[in-house]
């Protein structure tokens, strides 16, 4: 850890301000910014811990919900609103992590979580996210918790929480403030980048901009699975994962998003998957079909080739469960 | 005094059970229980110490070469920095397990990546850790360094090969055989507490807190490092957070805090990162064994083969002991038993958690389950046929076996349904659901144990020794066998562990540390009884001591009489070690299910019966084997050290992605001990119990992955993408 210096801001707009300089970083729960720092893969110059400020309760927002940034994953899972009508959001939460963890981390915090990938958290290996241009160091290396949709030669490194898949699912918004255009709102869907040849931008936070809020849209009657696989049942990143809100309407699909973990550097939504089950009646067939799409694209590099069939699979379970037993 | 016995024969079976306290083998909560649960056991790292320097290390991001230069300037330039250490005594590596002799010294020269090479030492912990990260290190690094265990130079061992018979020819008579390889990969110790010291010195004379498993062997390899003598050296480990192998012997943190003080001239303390303990330490080899069995039409074994490959550094003797239960488990008249050693350059491979039978005996057990199932005989049944009456090898007696009685009290309290089995016959919606079984075993070793115990004027027992307790029980059995020798209640015998300054103990390792301090405590209160026998005009045989007093007579405290009694119990293993094969022995019984669509494996319940002789403390042995059990779990399903193929850096050296089981994987777990006395075996009747547990149950879980699904997979762990790999639909 480098020695930095620690700034608690008055309101909202007084952290924007704070944060815009260079080596500058918001800290909220810090579960993954103080170990990065330890390791020195972080080395913010000022720390602007912006965790005290009102962004911590979760409201109505219409007939959707509106989770502050600083609302606890702890909080946001036992909250009664989401447990009865984003069950799928709770879900990923209480997947992922500790109890311990849940009750620091922040709903802003863990959009904002970076990738697992231990070439990124060795500072004594190349990886173009913390060095841009020393190289990746998975590629051709171990990589089994790798990307096999969406990578590029410069990083195969995955997005590692669980939450925002679910919220990638709900097709959930993100509200920001601070930055060149004042307050905007970003789908989940779009929030986290590929890597691209920019490894480094991993969302579309700007400089000096942070996250206030989530917002869900108004909840739907439907079913709603995260199935997270991994070889111990807790305390571990996904090798899989899938969110699944489906529901059927006489016999056929009428709505199904879904969104996936583990496969990319961003939660993973594609929307012709929804365009594949809509209307249709679920078969054996169907569900074949939809996982064809979803990776038609896979590319895996040595260490995370089964993520391919165990994809496959996982997207198959899920879309019988969901379908098999609904009216 | 000192009470001096080597065991060159059984001990008389009546001593201890003829006591009247009747404090041992209860299941006695830990003595030292509430300090640790309050956090007031005082750990290594936690020692208050005036003036303290902090030290952190600064390892190797190359293969193998040599340090060219460090930068030390430019960090002593830094911040509250003191110094930058690199001299030729640091230690490169931990110590094995007995070695009483310093390990790899010299740290410029490097033989693996994550070595230590150097030590930055500041006014606080964070300095320390800054500049360490920042120091700028120059080295002429070698290129075409041997990191492959498949291709790498190979050297037979000669100590473990044994060829009896002829086993080619019992394989092609055989009416059924198999001839299957089988690979494990590495593990780490992953013990909690992570590697710390702290080293003072006054004058010539070195004190070091430290988290260490031997503080008898230790010493001397701390002298042996710093070329000192071991009189002028005090070691202190009064509570090990885990061990597992791992601090067996010195590790790098001691050396250098030792050097860092000495050049500092004030305390030094050196605390690893977890990342450092995962990468300089130790690890279980990875394994690659071929196994090959024969058998007639009754399911006798005819031929018995268990080929291994392990690797280890250049200049380590140590190869992991995967043959070693192989040797006497089952009879079979034509033997081939051979293990090669490869010299690779990751880390120095040593003892992990049951070295050899962790892994070895799982491979085994799966081997034996396909013959079984090819011999349509019942596993449990064709374990039972194979049991031999002597050693097959050396053909000596065995001290005590008790693998028939847990085959058979392990399977009745399962509910082992015997008979015809057939894979993928139960399924519970997306969930396969099987069994499985295997047999345990864990050679028992004793060692040589010396304990002073105490009897004080006001009629209480003090116990001294520098045997450690690395979370296992030693101060509670210890307390325990002084209790139930000297008629004293718990309350009123204290215990004092981990301090070179009392007698030596055995250390903690190979499962050897109860039976051998036990013993040496044991011969220590035998002698306090006999005088006070004297001193109460009674028979040594007719007296019955309980509560603090002669049964219906007088107190300890008054037949001291305002005296404090002594005894030195000292325990030598004697020629039984040569005389006889002597191993714990149990079965394990696994119902795992395996799901259909994504391969996880979970273990839905276990049940492991264990003979081991004397227990000492139901509660803590029951502990042991829920722990043996949990690694077992590990073994099977998740455990696996990941080594980059181009540096061979290790790319899981944390608790996040090397992954041990959590308390969701351990679900019903059902443990039965044997009530068993084996005087052969130490001077308490008791064996080694620490590590029995995790050895073989790796295998029933196999078994049963197989039961379940259909897929019999010849690689541990097995995660969700190899059972898939293989999985039907």
């Amino acid at each position: 850890m480098r020695p930095f210096d620690y700034i608690r801001p008055t309101d909202a707009a007084d952290a924007a301000e704070r944060i815009s300089g260079a080596g500058v970083k918001a800290i909220a729960g810090g579960t993954n910014l103080l170990d990065l720092m330890k390791l020195q893969v972080e080395t913010p110059k000022v720390l602007v811990d912006v965790g005290r400020l009102d962004m911590a309760s979760i409201a109505e927002d219409g007939a959707g919900l509106r989770i502050g940034a600083l609302v606890t994953n702890t909080n946001t899972a036992n909250h009664a609103r989401v447990r009865a009508d984003y069950a799928v959001l709770a879900r990923t939460i209480l997947a992922g992590a500790t109890q311990q963890l849940r009750n620091k981390a922040t709903t802003g915090g863990n959009l904002c979580q970076r990738t697992r990938c231990t070439y990124f958290t060795n500072t004594d290996q190349p990886c173009n996210k913390r060095k841009p241009g020393s190289g990746c160091g998975a590629i051709g290396g171990v990589a089994r918790l790798h990307a096999i949709l969406g990578a590029s030669d410069q990083c195969i490194a995955t997005y590692p929480g669980d939450m925002a898949v679910a919220m990638a699912a709900l097709d959930a918004k993100v509200h920001l403030t601070g930055g060149a255009t004042g307050e905007r709102t970003v789908p989940v869907r779009d929030f986290h980048n590929l890597p691209g040849q920019t490894p480094w931008q991993e969302n579309v936070l700007e400089t000096g901009e942070i996250i206030t809020a989530v917002t869900l849209p108004p909840p739907v009657r439907a079913r709603q699975i995260y199935r997270k696989v991994r070889e111990r049942s807790s305390y571990a990143f996904a090798l899989v994962s899938v969110a699944a809100i489906i529901a059927k309407e006489g016999g056929k699909i009428a709505r199904a998003d879904l969104a996936f973990g583990g496969l990319a550097h961003k939660p993973w939504h594609d929307p012709r998957l929804s365009e594949l089950l809509v209307g249709e009646t679920p078969s054996p067939a169907l569900f074949e079909k939809v996982a064809d799409t979803l990776l038609d694209s896979a590319d895996a590099r040595g260490g995370s080739d089964f993520k391919i069939p165990l994809a496959r699979r996982t997207l198959i379970a899920v879309l019988t469960e969901a379908t098999e037993d609904q009216l | 005094m000192t009470a001096y016995f080597k065991q060159d024969g059984p001990v008389d079976g009546a001593a201890l059970d003829g006591m009247a306290q009747g404090v041992l083998g209860r299941p006695v909560p830990r003595i030292e229980g509430l300090a640790k649960v309050t956090g007031t056991a005082t750990y290594a790292a936690e020692y208050d110490v005036a003036n303290l320097a902090e030290g952190v290390f600064v390892t190797a991001t190359i293969t193998r070469g040599v340090v060219k230069s460090i930068a030390s300037e430019a960090a002593r330039a830094m911040p509250g920095v003191l110094a930058v250490i690199s001299e030729a005594r640091m230690t490169t590596r931990a110590a094995q397990g007995t070695a009483g002799e310093a390990p790899e010294q010299e740290p410029q020269r490097v033989s693996y990546w994550g070595q230590p090479i150097a030590l930055v030492v500041a006014e606080t912990f964070e300095q320390a850790r800054d500049a360490a990260k920042q120091l700028v290190v120059e080295y002429d690094a070698d290129t075409g360094v041997a990191l492959d265990p498949a291709t790498a130079t190979s050297e037979p061992q000669e100590d473990e090969a044994i060829d009896m018979g002829d086993l080619n020819a019992a394989m092609q008579a055989a009416t059924y055989s198999v001839d299957m390889t089988v690979e494990t990969e590495g593990h780490a110790s992953a013990a909690m507490e992570p590697h710390a010291a702290i080293a003072a010195w006054e004058g010539d004379k070195l004190t070091v807190h430290a988290s260490l498993q031997m503080l008898n062997y230790n010493i001397s390899e701390l002298a042996d490092a710093l070329d000192m003598d071991e009189t002028n050296i005090r070691l202190v480990s009064a509570y090990v957070g885990g061990g597992f192998g791992s601090k067996l012997g010195i590790s790098e943190d001691v050396v250098a805090a030792a050097l860092a003080s000495r050049e500092l001239g004030r305390p030094v303390r050196v605390v690893m990162s977890r990342q450092q303990v995962f990468q300089c330490i130790m690890r279980r080899s990875e394994t690659w064994q071929r196994l090959r069995l024969a058998c007639d039409a009754d399911g006798k074994l005819t031929g018995f083969g268990h080929q291994a490959r392990v690797s280890n550094l250049p200049g380590e003797t140590f190869a992991e002991p995967v043959l070693q239960s192989s040797h006497f488990l089952y009879a079979a008249p034509n033997r081939s038993l051979s293990m090669d050693l490869v010299r690779i350059h990751r880390m120095t491979a040593g003892s992990v958690r049951a070295p050899g039978e962790a892994v070895g005996m799982p491979a085994l057990e799966m081997a034996m389950d396909e013959l079984a199932e090819k011999a349509g005989i019942d596993p449990v049944a064709f374990r039972l046929r194979n049991i031999p009456d002597r050693d097959p090898e050396g053909n000596l007696p065995f001290t005590s076996h008790g693998l028939a009685e847990c085959l058979r009290q392990g399977a009745e309290a399962f509910g082992w349904e015997s008979g015809t089995r057939k894979p993928r016959h139960r399924r519970e919606g997306e969930w396969w659901i099987g069994t499985g079984m295997a047999s345990a075993a864990r050679v028992h070793n004793a060692s040589e144990a010396k304990a002073r115990v105490r009897l004080t004027a006001d009629g209480r027992a003090e116990v001294e020794t520098d045997m450690t307790d690395i979370g296992t029980g030693t101060y509670t059995i210890c307390a325990q066998i002084a209790g139930e020798m000297l008629g004293l209640p718990m309350d009123r015998v204290t215990v004092s562990l981990g301090d070179t300054d009392y007698p030596r103990g055995p250390g903690s390792g190979g499962s050897w540390g109860a039976p051998s301090i036990g013993s040496a405590v044991y011969l220590a209160c035998k002698a306090l009884r006999g005088q006070l026998a004297k001193r109460g005009n009674i028979d040594e045989a007719d007296l019955v001591l309980k509560d603090g007093a002669v049964e219906g007579g007088r107190s300890v405290a008054d037949l001291i009489g305002g005296e404090v009694l002594e005894e030195i119990g000292h325990y030598e293993p004697g020629t039984n070690e040569h005389d006889y094969t002597s191993s714990g022995f149990g079965a394990f019984f696994a119902e795992v299910r395996v799901n259909h669509w994504t391969g996880e494996t979970r273990v839905d319940r276990m049940t492991g019966a264990f003979g081991f002789g004397r227990v000492l403390n139901e509660k803590t042995a029951r502990s042991q084997c829920l722990g043996g059990i949990t690694w077992s779990i590990g073994t099977a399903l998740t455990e696996a050290l990941h080594f980059d193929p181009r540096d061979g850096h290790l790319a899981n050296p944390d608790l996040a992605e090397y992954h041990v089981p959590v308390h969701r994987d351990v679900r019903e777990v059902e443990v039965l001990m044997l009530q068993e006395r084996d005087p052969l075996a130490s001077a308490i009747q008791a064996k080694g119990i620490g590590e029995l547990g995790m050895c073989g149950g790796a295998g029933a879980i196999a078994n049963a992955i197989y039961n379940a699904c259909g897929v019999r997979l010849r690689q541990l762990p097995m995660t969700p993408d190899r059972v898939l790999a293989c999985l039907r639909d």
